[in-house]
């Protein structure tokens, strides 16, 4: 990827634990995100993938390395500023969705623009749009009790595109979904991040979602094994997944409603 | 936004919305009763005095309220009339005595002898019979006195200390905070039935000239009389507040009271606000991982405490006031005030909000990084 990256991690260490206990979740990780890039981050259980996740969504502090946000460079933050930028730039997608239960489908949207700012009237009319978006026209008033896990992530995902941030980061977005849903919600990741020009990075241990990266980082023990763009995916995506997903990728595309 | 998820918040557990509401409502309740007995306390206490015509006040040395000082000797009032400014000298004789009941036994009564024709001191909110006292045995009762009295109504016949009188008039209202019923009737009659010669009495009330400076003339007045005290009233006012309400301890009991209800209403909402504030933690921290401010979400907790304070204040003041309508029958009315209610209000707020101080510091401590624990 060329151009200005909109986000850039530079040699981020992050310990936790003290002593004897003390472990090295990220040793020396540094990458960049572009707009309009959707990335994946794969890795197993414990490489340190929401550890990073979190550190680049400016919600952890690393131990040593520099984060910069939009040209910004976050270290030394107080959390409010940290909260600000998290405002001003930053749309989160979570692995259990983290809805509020007490508010139906708009509102679940529209309380994270009342976070950003917006007017009453911006507040109504981005949160119809993004559920326009992600093909939920006629689920406005349900609750999240309501919806199917699909339908929720849904949710999730018109909250975090709704203020048009310049990155998305998605921890796990299709864990708890199954096969279709999950690949559903990456096709429609990939087209918000080529519509909107947003950088999203996505935390998986999916394979089936490779094919719709723009380029997939591979994080092992805290490390950054590799990065491999688009041109280089079509191999690794048939030796992980055979030809499932080649055979749904017509049906995927009709589910998709972005 | 704000106030919707607040109010999401509270419904979403009902039970425990009710728990606070009844929390609140206890509180507002106990609060409203006691400082309704302590404003009833209060106009009991200064009825007396704040009904009486008059600028200054001599009282024996040593009397520390209306219904206990003791007898003056009489020359006081010629010295008093000596002083520059002064225009009338009024006597007053007050003192317990006791009322025999028609059937049997006897009650403790407050003997209020006032003078007939230029008394500073007369009945009000009369309800039946004579405004004051006309006949030489004559007596003016209070009605919420007349079952403990033994009185049927105007016309009944009864003695105090010996004395024989007639009910000649009822009132409304004018209770005693010592619970002995006060008998008004003429100086004279007063007189006979505390045994005190004619020109005895319990105070003199200094009525002034137009243009006179009542300190002024109370200073005069008490340099001529070095034996006795003299009040202006609102002096004289204030010694019975301050010796009913704090000496006795009768006041600081229904402060006490009062306190106690604010203190216990604030446990039960900290306690309710606080398990709500847990049950919602994951939600404020993932507000807090969308880039909310503390402020805001400080404001979500800080309105769901005003909603249970504005709710449970309603029912409350609802309830208070049921219950100050029926103390008005009662020797201890509760005195609910317009400004007694904002007040509470205020103070019902300002319960809820520090309520709300433990829950602030739990959020405040909220590390967004829990949105992402599986």
């Amino acid at each position: 990827m060329t151009g200005v990256p909109i986000l850039e991690a530079q040699h981020i260490v992050k310990e936790l634990g003290e002593g004897e206990g003390k472990v090295v979740a990220l040793n020396d990780v540094s990458l960049s995100l572009y707009p309009g890039e959707f990335t994946l981050l794969m890795g197993p259980s414990g490489s340190g993938k929401t550890t990073l996740l979190s550190i680049l969504g400016c919600i952890l502090t690393p131990t040593s390395g520099s984060v910069k946000l939009a040209g910004e460079s976050v270290e030394g933050s107080q959390p409010e500023k940290l909260a600000g930028l998290r405002r001003a730039h930053l749309g989160f997608i979570f692995q259990s969705y983290n809805l509020f239960p007490t508010l139906n489908a708009v509102d679940n949207v529209r309380i994270a623009l009342d976070v950003r700012g917006f007017s009453r009237a911006d507040r109504r009319r981005r949160a119809l749009r993004a559920l326009h978006n992600v093909g939920l026209d006629h689920r406005l008033r349900s609750y999240p009790g309501t919806l199917s896990g699909g339908e929720k992530q849904r949710v999730a995902v018109a909250r975090a595109i709704a203020s048009s941030p310049a990155i998305i980061l998605a921890d796990e977005p299709t864990a708890a979904l199954d096969a279709e849903n999950g690949q559903a919600i990456m096709e429609l990741l990939a087209k918000i991040a080529k519509k909107d020009n947003c950088a999203i990075l996505a935390v998986t241990h999916d394979p089936r979602t490779i094919p719709h990266a723009d380029r997939v980082i591979e994080i092992e023990d805290g490390k950054i094994l590799e990065q491999k763009k688009s041109a280089q995916f079509t191999r690794i995506a048939a030796d992980t997944s055979g030809s499932e997903n080649a055979s749904n990728s017509d049906q995927r595309k009709r589910q998709v409603h972005a | 936004m704000i106030i919707k998820l607040a109010i999401r918040n509270l419904l979403h557990d009902r039970a425990r919305f009710l728990v606070t509401l009844i929390g609140v409502l206890f509180a507002v309740v106990l609060v409203a009763v006691q400082l309704g007995l302590f404003l009833g306390a209060r106009k009991m206490i200064v009825g007396m005095v704040a009904h009486t015509t008059g600028d200054i006040w001599i009282a024996a040395y040593g009397a520390n309220s209306f219904e206990q000082a003791s007898i003056l000797t009489g020359r006081e009032r010629f010295l008093a009339l000596s002083v520059p400014g002064v225009a009338s000298v009024t006597p007053l004789v007050v003192s317990f005595s006791r009322w025999r009941k028609p059937d049997s036994g006897t009650v403790n009564v407050i003997v209020v002898g006032t003078e007939k024709a230029q008394g500073s001191l007369k009945p009000w909110n009369i309800v039946e019979g004579a405004a004051a006292p006309t006949l030489q045995d004559g007596v003016i009762v209070d009605r919420t006195y007349a079952k403990s009295l033994g009185v049927s109504g105007v016309g009944a016949i009864t003695e105090i200390a010996g004395q024989r009188v007639r009910v000649e008039g009822l009132t409304n209202g004018i209770r005693s905070f010592t619970t002995s019923p006060f008998i008004f009737t003429s100086t004279k009659k007063a007189r006979e039935i505390l045994s005190v010669s004619p020109d005895q009495a319990t105070f003199y009330v200094i009525n002034l000239l137009p243009g006179a400076d009542p300190t002024h003339v109370k200073r005069e007045v008490a340099a001529k009389l070095p034996d006795v005290s003299v009040y202006t009233k609102a002096e004289f006012l204030k010694l019975n507040l301050d010796y009913w309400l704090f000496g006795t301890g009768a006041g600081v009991a229904l402060l006490g009271g009062a306190l106690l209800g604010l203190v216990i209403g604030t446990v039960i909402v900290a306690q309710t606000l606080y398990s709500s504030t847990k049950d919602h933690l994951t939600e404020f921290a993932t507000l807090r991982a969308l880039g909310s401010s503390s402020f805001y979400i400080h404001k979500v907790i800080l309105v769901q405490a005003i909603i249970s304070a504005i709710i449970g204040f309603a029912i409350g003041i609802a309830v208070s006031l049921v219950v100050a309508q029926f103390s008005e029958v009662t020797p201890m009315p509760i005195v609910l005030t317009p400004l007694l209610a904002v007040l509470l209000l205020g103070a019902t707020v300002a319960m809820c909000a520090i309520s709300a101080i433990a829950s602030i510091f739990k959020v405040t401590k909220i590390d967004p990084a829990m949105v992402f624990a599986r």
